[in-house]
């Protein structure tokens, strides 16, 4: 190439018009107010939800005051229009959430991981996009058809069975003492973990999706197994990403009504073992509330409020652990 | 080394070839003895293409065997039938045979993963866990379950890949916080931890500056004591620096139009590199071609 540098082409002739036209100067700020303004109303909603329950709720927690309310045992409604005559402990509902949820997710978490985990790296690939699809149509099942199908078909076919060979080795055991009535803790919490399964699979799946194949390879090349692969080099390095699948499931699974309104049993007292009947916190809010009168619906309300803190503590808390733990093992993506 | 001689002045002429620098090395080529691998009409398919073909060849015990050639010639794929690496590839499929000091590789009753722990890989991209350094040169002895002092083997594993200077006071530190160079050497220690009898190495510089590579080259030729080395090369000089045979490799289309990869020449690499038996191997190494 020639170093002369080549003959400057004459300036083109600037275009010339309005500095002042507006269309920018106006554009940008509009945008910006309109987006800052949709940001708002998420927080402006949520704050006039925990505003209103709690003001509604107030009453109960005054009488029972806060930990009374919390860990009271017994809940026995009045039908004072003006003032708290009942009792309002809340502890069968709290108790009756936290079991199900945990047995959904002792169940679901293990379950999603191998699911995802067999969808990327073990199915064949005519079989994982089916199979993928067919768990992701299983999030878009309506809850009511969950706890239907739950009741009608799960529990007598599949569960009592199992409950009663379980029953029969394990009874001696405080969680798995007798009597069975089917429904109960142990089959609200199995359906919630079907039923939460979908979407923690989702996500799991992403995540271990992009986990870079070099590392696997170089496991690989050391000489471990699919097992050592997966447990020691792909679940470490996608683990916060699990936990925030973990997260959304049981939250879900915290607030699920309709399913475990059918499957939990309805009663208003709480026992240890998993076989016994009980209510979760949702379930209870949306049994009673269509007949309560306006003392109840204040208990009710109070429930509300106990179940938002239950699921914000529960939050808090994965976020504490996602952030500890990762800063340990170097994750990335904390 | 007449070989190296020799081969800096056609470097010299092409003004392409081999760098003057080639002479880094001096030792007697060893014998092939009893070989390692014996590689006997190997042909290795993708799916319904047939890669690579009709490739014989024998790697000899504790000496470096270079693989060179173009993009495309199969050199990267024969390296990974050593280890069985290829059976990860959906689609792969192996004809022919590859023995192991006499055993085929490729027996049905031949565990893969038994084979990989004695034959280890070193990748491209270094590619350490994102773990502690410590933690990486640990994995592959814990998962084997080793017993003993980890401490040891650790600091005894990092002395031999001519890191432990470097890193000695921060093993609980990630591995990331390595350079390239270092990464790389790290990952060779992670082999060399399992007490491989192998190691392969799949352009293991090619992702490094030039003093790294040199690094790297100087802890081969250390390792080729006692380790007996495969290595995938894009870089001509690298091969005749380091190597004591190299096989060429080359690319072609066949009447279908269906590109395939094949073994053109094995021979130590003095002679590779000096007087090849091949006009094609001979235009490669001058940079006529490729």
């Amino acid at each position: 190439m020639s170093t002369e540098a080549p003959e400057a082409p004459a300036p083109e002739e600037p275009r010339r018009g309005s500095l002042h036209s507006g269309k920018g100067r106006m554009a940008d700020p509009i945008f910006k107010w309109a987006v800052a303004a949709c940001g708002t109303i998420v927080l402006v909603i949520l704050a006039l939800m925990v505003i209103r329950t709690t003001s509604e709720a107030w009453p109960v927690f005054v009488k029972e005051g806060f930990f009374g309310f919390l860990f009271g045992q017994e809940w026995t409604t009045g039908n004072s229009r003006t003032e708290i005559t009942g009792t309002y402990g809340a502890w069968p509902f709290i108790y009756g959430t936290l079991v199900t949820s945990t047995i959904a997710i002792v169940i679901a978490l293990p379950l999603a991981i191998m699911v995802a985990f067999y969808i990327t790296h073990l199915a064949p690939r005519r079989l994982a996009k089916p199979l993928s699809y067919t768990v992701e149509l299983l999030a878009a099942v309506p809850s009511v058809i969950f706890g239907l199908w739950g009741l009608h078909w799960f529990l007598p076919n599949v569960l009592r069975p199992f409950f009663e060979v379980l029953e029969s080795v394990l009874g001696w055991f405080f969680l798995f003492e007798g009597p069975i009535r089917g429904v109960g803790y142990l089959s609200a919490g199995i359906v919630l973990a079907i039923m939460i399964l979908p979407i923690m699979t989702a996500i799991i799946r992403e995540v271990i999706a992009v986990h870079p194949i070099d590392q696997r390879m170089a496991a690989y090349a050391l000489g471990s197994t699919r097992w050592e692969v997966m447990r020691k080099v792909v679940l470490p390095a996608s683990f916060s990403g699990i936990v925030a699948a973990a997260m959304l499931g049981l939250g879900r699974a915290l607030g699920e009504t309709i399913a475990v309104l059918m499957l939990i049993g309805g009663s208003q007292s709480w026992g240890a073992s998993l076989f016994g009947t009980g209510s979760s916190m949702a379930s209870h809010i949306a049994a009673t509330f269509g007949e309560a009168g306006p003392e109840a619906r204040t208990g009710l309300m109070a429930i509300g409020v106990a179940l938002f803190l239950v699921t914000m503590i529960v939050n808090i808390l994965a976020r504490v652990i996602v952030w500890r733990l990762g800063r340990m093992t170097g994750d990335a993506a904390v | 080394m007449s070989v190296s001689n020799t081969a800096s002045a056609r470097g010299t002429e092409s003004g392409r070839g081999i760098a003057p620098d080639t002479v880094r090395y001096n030792r007697e080529v060893p014998g092939l003895g009893d070989p390692v691998f014996d590689i006997v009409d190997l042909s290795i398919h993708y799916g319904t293409n047939k890669a690579v073909r009709d490739v014989n060849m024998k790697v000899g015990p504790r000496q470096i065997t270079a693989m060179i050639g173009p993009s495309g010639c199969g050199k990267s794929t024969v390296l990974r039938t050593l280890n069985r690496m290829n059976d990860l590839i959906p689609g792969a499929r192996v004809e022919g045979r590859v023995t192991y000091h006499g055993e085929d590789l490729y027996a049905p009753d031949v565990d893969p993963i038994e084979v990989r722990r004695r034959i280890g890989m070193v990748f491209q991209k270094p590619n350490p866990f994102p773990k502690s350094i410590y933690d990486n040169i640990a994995y592959g002895p814990r998962i084997n379950g080793m017993r003993g002092n980890m401490d040891d083997l650790v600091e005894e594993t990092l002395t031999k890949a001519a890191l432990w200077d470097e890193v000695k006071d921060k093993l609980k530190e990630s591995a990331f916080a390595l350079s390239g160079g270092q990464q790389q050497r790290l990952c060779i220690a992670r082999t060399i931890a399992v007490n491989p009898e192998v190691i392969l190495m799949d352009e293991p510089c090619s992702a490094l500056d030039p003093i790294a590579t040199l690094k790297i080259e100087d802890l081969m030729y250390e390792l080729a004591a006692e380790y007996t080395i495969v290595i995938v090369t894009h870089n001509m000089q690298q091969a005749a620096r380091v190597s004591d045979r190299t096989a060429f490799f080359t690319a072609s289309v066949d009447d279908d139009n269906e590109r395939y990869g094949s073994l053109v020449e094995f021979d130590e690499t003095a002679k590779i590199f000096s007087k090849p038996a091949d006009q094609r191997t001979e235009d490669y190494i001058s940079g006529r071609f490729g």
